[in-house]
């Protein structure tokens, strides 16, 4: 990128950070259910600067045929990012991280969703990021979740997802971009409230064992922040104004 | 899109209404969805615009930065326009590398601006043969109801009319980035495409997603500001007569001045 002064202040003497926030203080967060017409489940987030939308499509026939499981239905999820949504334009064919985002995501997802219900069919999971600034994953799963529960897929719980994280040796929660750059540790977590199981963790920094501990204290409490909003967004939806669609 | 029997059956009651000179959502035949544009529904690029085109819905995001003119070009910049169909916008679009038709989309949209030379490129030159200034348009469709031609060109357009370019100076042989000299993009006029279909003798302005499933043949003209003609393809297994022809110019001429006048206005007053 360039041009980033190397002087940011990640956490000033106040306990405050770059971007304003307090060290346990999400971002921003507006999630909506629905909003597109042809998919079967749709929703859309706004996590900080993140924008994200994610379209559900099924259960339906599986194509090709030789991926379909004559015992259990199949998740399959392609989280993609548009040229645009980042600093310098991106080429729109998916990259090894966009690869491996995917898998992450849908090996998050696939401990909540009953596929056992639907053989030999598939769910298409499709997450489209419009705007990235650091925390994709974790509003993409967030807003996969809520999809999914749009499209009516029986599930056991949602997945809600938040980073913890640590910069100038604090650990905080909801680790923006500019902190997943300059800080020490980024540690992206998905968690399921209601069956209280993580499904999604992963970490890149150095963190002492007990750091380790207070990031996922700070991070499931996160989530927890996360999961009203999803039953909120879908609470809006269905039961406020009797659906938008 | 593949056919089934619905849609066999659509095309008949399609066609049965045109005969009676009505369209299957009540639209008359040389008559427009309604077009809305939200402008900078990106921050991060550029320029951006989120456009709904009756039920299709395409959002462009303008990323523009420094790049190595083409050999024969160093006097030039360069504009690229690009579309994509994303699989979350119709069930039946698949992952993995466009096809024959989502490739065609691509070229007619980024044809339309070009050929119109609405973006001045010879504005957009850093140092002569070296470096350049670059503007890639990038289209994505997110909802799928037909002619995705008008909804991808009046994002890009839009995108493109509303865009920040920001200043580079050749500093020991390298662009370099000057802070808070941002200016207009050099636009020099204002591409409209306007896609027509004919169904049976019938021509209608901006098919939906079932009377794009039946139609017999497709035309797309894109028109600039002075009402000129300056890109144009036809598609589909039917052919027009000339005197079609000439009608759907005059067509695109009369529907695409509206729609100049939406996207001219578009998110004026909201920055």
């Amino acid at each position: 990128m360039g041009g980033r002064e190397s002087t940011l202040v990640l956490l000033d003497e106040n306990g405050i950070r770059c971007d304003g926030r307090k060290i346990d203080e999400p971002r921003r967060i507006m999630i909506k259910a629905g909003g597109l017409k042809n998919a079967d489940g749709s929703a859309y987030i706004e996590f900080g600067d993140n924008k994200i939308l994610v379209g559900v499509y099924g259960p339906r026939d599986v194509h090709p045929k030789h991926m379909s499981d004559t015992d259990t239905g199949i998740l399959r999820v392609r989280y993609h990012m548009e040229p645009f949504s980042v600093g310098e334009r991106k080429n729109p064919a998916p990259s090894r991280r966009e690869i491996e985002i995917s898998k992450v995501i849908k090996e998050a997802l696939l401990p909540a969703v009953m596929l056992e219900k639907f053989p030999r069919t598939a769910v298409d999971v499709f997450i489209e990021v419009l705007q990235a600034d650091g925390g994709t994953r974790c509003a993409a799963l967030s807003a996969a979740s809520v999809a999914l529960a749009d499209a009516g897929i029986p599930m056991r719980d949602m997945v809600a997802a938040c980073a913890a994280g640590k910069v100038a040796d604090t650990v905080i929660l909801d680790v923006n971009n500019e902190e997943d750059q300059a800080g020490q540790a980024d540690m992206p977590i998905g968690y399921m409230p209601s069956l209280e199981k993580v499904t999604l963790l992963q970490l890149d920094g150095v963190l002492t064992p007990e750091e380790f501990k207070k990031c996922v204290e700070v991070g499931v409490e996160g989530c927890k922040i996360v999961y009203d909003l999803q039953k909120k967004a879908l609470n809006e939806k269905y039961f406020k104004n009797g659906g938008d669609q | 899109m593949t056919s089934t029997v619905i849609d066999e059956l659509k095309k008949s009651q399609i066609l049965e209404l045109l005969e009676q000179g009505k369209r299957i959502d009540g639209r008359a035949l040389d008559e427009p969805r309604k077009l809305t544009v939200e402008i900078n529904a990106i921050p991060k690029a550029n320029g951006s615009a989120r456009v709904r085109l009756g039920d299709t819905e395409a959002i462009c995001g303008v990323k523009i930065q420094p790049d190595r003119p083409f050999p024969d070009m160093g006097d030039k910049g360069i504009f690229i326009c690009t579309a994509e169909l994303l699989p979350l916008s119709h069930p039946s679009v698949e992952t993995g590398p466009p096809g024959p038709d989502v490739i065609e989309l691509a070229r007619v949209v980024d044809r339309g601006i070009r050929e119109s030379h609405m973006v001045d490129v010879s504005q957009l030159v850093i140092e002569k043969d070296k470096s350049v200034v670059g503007v890639f348009a990038d289209n994505v469709v997110v909802d799928y109801d037909g002619n995705l031609f008008d909804a991808c060109s009046y994002a890009a357009t839009a995108a493109v009319l509303k865009s920040k370019l920001p200043k580079w100076e050749m500093k020991d042989d390298v662009p370099t980035l000057v802070e808070g000299e941002e200016s207009e993009l050099p636009t020099t006029t204002i591409p409209v495409s306007v896609t027509m279909g004919k169904i049976g003798k019938h021509i209608i302005v901006d098919p939906n997603g079932d009377e794009w499933a039946s139609m017999d043949s497709r035309i797309t003209i894109t028109t600039d500001s002075d009402g000129n003609i300056v890109a144009l393809q036809k598609g589909g297994d039917d052919g027009f007569t000339v005197d079609e022809i000439v009608k759907c110019g005059e067509l695109s001429i009369k529907a695409g001045a509206k729609i100049r006048e939406t996207l001219k206005q578009a998110g004026e007053g909201s920055q």
